[in-house]
């Protein structure tokens, strides 16, 4: 074979392969590897700062299995990730619906819905942890207007979690109402006028049409909020400013799992078991993802 | 034959992917002194050490020389993020602080700091408090990773405004013969809320706060015994110092505000509280949360109970460090009889130096925010007498603990009873 026959070879069979290397490279060296080492670490007695100090193969996650602490960070984390995503993909729904239609100024409403993304995620932290304070918080001030006694918001359990799922989806809202909005636009307007000919309702539109074909998006906004939600951290953090704020609370009423993670590998300095949890975590997502996949994969046999 | 050509393009591309990564990475590191070129010093600290000044002398007589500080407000998160840099052997700066309760932790892991007693530490060993200068060297005695700084150093500082408003006396003297005792000091509380005629402003700023002081009082060890075993249980003196606390909670003479958090940080300014347990390094603390507009109203007395040490600090050069000789200089320097008056001018900090107890700028210095209140006698007083508290290794973690389950009942969520056991099973959980 010549050279210049092989040369159009392997434009045509191995340039494909050389493009997309650099990102399982990356992936390898920053995804994989991470991984593969973490559960390395994860099967050992491994303290911050001594290192290595011993197989103790799987009595991290026996511990684990009986650590009250990590099922109660779990319960925190599945609790804020539901009050916080079942509404939030609601409302980037009915923004996106809103967003598509013909109103005026209609770029500065777009670019408006995703400023909070933007916004620095401490700046947020700050922001509502002051509106929720006890003594001098706006939320406490307005539902005192209506006569509501004033809510330890970062003591409770309940108010925590409202209150650090408001954050969440402050923040979040109008990024997932744009990206639903770009699928929104990608569906035929033929669709909808043979619709209107058959005597289709607004709503049944909605459901037959819109909704199916939204399919792939929700299930990627799904999936994003799910990883999002699950490894949640910084905003419950900063909800407990002051000492020991990683514990998430006195009595760890809003500790994601995240969290306690880092308790576990740096005020506790047992790197060993703090690897467990972060391995068991990742699982869970995994897990609870394929589960979100198949549940919005039914909404297909909806109609 | 193409299968391995195609391999190798692939390995030549993996190859070009993470050169450039390289290229990236070293793209922003700094000169370091190989040839008398500018030295970048990091020092990185918690709080306030005062050594702005400092900082210019030094640079002025090592041109060339550059210093940047980092201060972490926030001691918890300070220790964490050290601990997390001198691990990963990067990124710690070429001059940290150490704190009295992470002390113990790193001298299990002294290889990762510069061993100072090869630099003429040995010769300095009368410039420290004995149990100072032993508190950063490893029990062989053969490695000493930090020198001394300031020692706690116990007082109560006061508002004079809140005092005379609620018919207590305001003269320091007088006040601090309200208090001879921890019992004394909480009777005083309640005859304080009785006469204030304000719900808002309470006796104490919180539990956790007065917990620690009575601790640290007097005790030689507190959650740990010296061979680090966890006797939080077996101590009595952590069960008692739990007990008079949550006292003062009960007898409604607690603000219930948590240490550090905005509340507490505006409870200074506002009024909040008239008493908080003040070792030396909280003077510049309150100055600096309570703000001009309530200078003069603060004041200092004794501390009911004796003297005792809470907190102090050491400075350490992180073997990772790349200019270790300017550093350790630097931390000599810092650390000398010189550096530690300056910052006791500065901020008021304790020095360690016991030589500096007798000198009159100590013996004489008044503090113009605390209604010049004779801050060198008050602080110098017990400080001679000090005995050091036994920290262990995990001391943070159980501390943490401890003060979160105080706080549950401060919140009421929880009695103190119930509170105490968690306390205990948490601390053994988090003592491993």
């Amino acid at each position: 074979m010549h050279l210049r026959d092989r040369l159009a070879r392997f434009d045509i069979n191995g340039a494909p392969y050389v493009f997309i290397a650099p990102f399982f490279v990356l992936f390898g060296i920053f995804g994989l590897f991470p991984l593969g080492y973490t559960l390395w670490v994860s099967l050992h007695d491994w303290s911050l700062l001594g290192g290595n100090e011993g197989w103790v193969g799987f009595a991290n996650y026996t511990e684990l299995v009986g650590d009250e602490y990590f099922w109660n960070s779990l319960l925190n984390t599945f609790a804020i990730f539901v009050i916080a995503t079942v509404p939030q993909i609601l409302a980037a729904l009915a923004l996106a619906q809103v967003l598509n239609t013909s109103l005026r100024a209609l770029t500065f409403w777009r670019i408006g819905v995703i400023i909070p993304t933007a916004t620095s995620i401490a700046a947020v932290g700050i922001i509502f942890t002051m509106m929720f304070s006890r003594d001098f918080g706006i939320i406490n001030w307005l539902i005192g207007l209506v006569g509501v006694e004033p809510i330890a918001w970062n003591q409770e359990r309940l108010p925590s979690w409202l209150a650090i799922a408001t954050m969440v989806d402050w923040r979040w809202t109008g990024y997932n109402a744009l990206i639903l909005l770009a699928a929104l636009q990608a569906v035929p307007k033929e669709l909808y006028e043979s619709a209107r000919l058959d005597g289709a309702s607004a709503l049944r539109q909605f459901r037959s049409i819109t909704i199916p074909m939204l399919r792939p998006t929700l299930m990627f906004v799904v999936t994003v909020a799910t990883i999002g939600g699950i490894q949640l951290f910084t905003e419950p953090l900063l909800f407990n400013p002051g000492a020991n704020a990683i514990t998430g609370g006195d009595t760890r009423q809003f500790q994601t799992s995240a969290m306690y993670v880092v308790e576990q590998a740096f005020t506790g300095q047992r790197f060993g078991y703090a690897a467990t949890v972060a391995w068991i975590l990742f699982a869970i997502i995994v897990v609870v993802s394929l589960v979100n996949s198949l549940l919005v994969r039914r909404i297909r046999s909806v109609d | 034959m193409s299968h391995t050509r195609r391999s190798r393009w692939l390995a030549g591309a993996a190859a070009l992917a993470s050169l450039s990564m390289l290229a990236t990475a070293c793209g922003g590191s700094d000169s370091d002194n190989e040839s008398g070129e500018d030295v970048t010093l990091r020092v990185n600290l918690f709080g306030k050490f005062g050594y702005t000044e400092l900082y210019k002398q030094f640079e002025k007589e090592h041109p060339g020389v550059k210093i940047v500080e980092t201060a972490e407000g926030d001691l918890g998160k300070y220790n964490t993020a050290l601990t997390q840099r001198i691990a990963a052997g990067t990124g710690a700066g070429d001059v940290v602080a150490i704190e009295e309760g992470q002390a113990v932790n790193f001298l299990a892991s002294a290889d990762k700091f510069v061993n100072l007693q090869d630099h003429g530490a040995n010769d300095l060993t009368d410039q420290y408090l004995p149990w100072k200068f032993e508190g950063a060297t490893t029990a062989d005695g053969e490695t000493t990773i930090g020198l001394g700084t300031d020692v706690g150093g116990l007082a109560m500082c006061y508002r004079r405004d809140l005092f005379e408003k609620a018919g207590l006396p305001t003269d320091r003297e007088a006040v601090a013969a309200l208090w001879p005792t921890w019992d004394a000091f909480i009777a005083t509380g309640e005859k304080f809320q009785d006469g204030i005629g304000d719900a808002k402003a309470k006796f104490i700023d919180s539990a956790t706060n007065t917990y620690n002081s009575i601790l640290m009082q007097g005790a030689d060890h507190t959650y740990f015994d010296r061979d680090g075993e966890l006797v939080i249980e077996s101590n009595p003196a952590v069960k008692a110092a739990w007990d008079k606390a949550l006292e003062m909670d009960e007898k409604g003479i607690s603000a219930e505000l948590k240490s550090f958090s905005p509340e507490w940080n505006a409870g200074f300014k506002n009024g909040d509280f008239a008493t908080i347990a003040c070792p030396a390094w909280m003077t510049g603390y309150i100055k600096d949360q309570a703000g001009e507009e309530n200078a003069g109203k603060w004041d200092i007395a004794t501390v009911p109970g004796g003297s005792g040490n809470w907190g102090g600090s050491w400075l350490a050069v992180p073997e990772a460090s790349e200019n270790q000789d300017v550093a350790i200089e630097l931390v000599k320097f810092l650390s000398s009889a010189d550096g530690q008056l300056a910052a006791f001018k500065e901020v008021g900090n304790l020095p360690s130096n016991p030589n500096l107890y007798e000198d009159p700028a100590l013996q004489e210095a008044t503090n113009p925010y605390f209604s010049d209140a004779p801050v060198g006698q008050l602080f110098v007083a017990g400080a001679a007498n000090l005995e050091p508290v036994f920290l262990g290794a995990k001391n943070q973690p159980v501390r943490d603990a401890v003060e979160n389950a105080m706080r549950s009942v401060e919140n009421g969520q929880r009695s103190s009873s119930e509170a105490w056991s968690t306390a205990v099973s948490d601390a053994e959980k988090a003592a491993g």
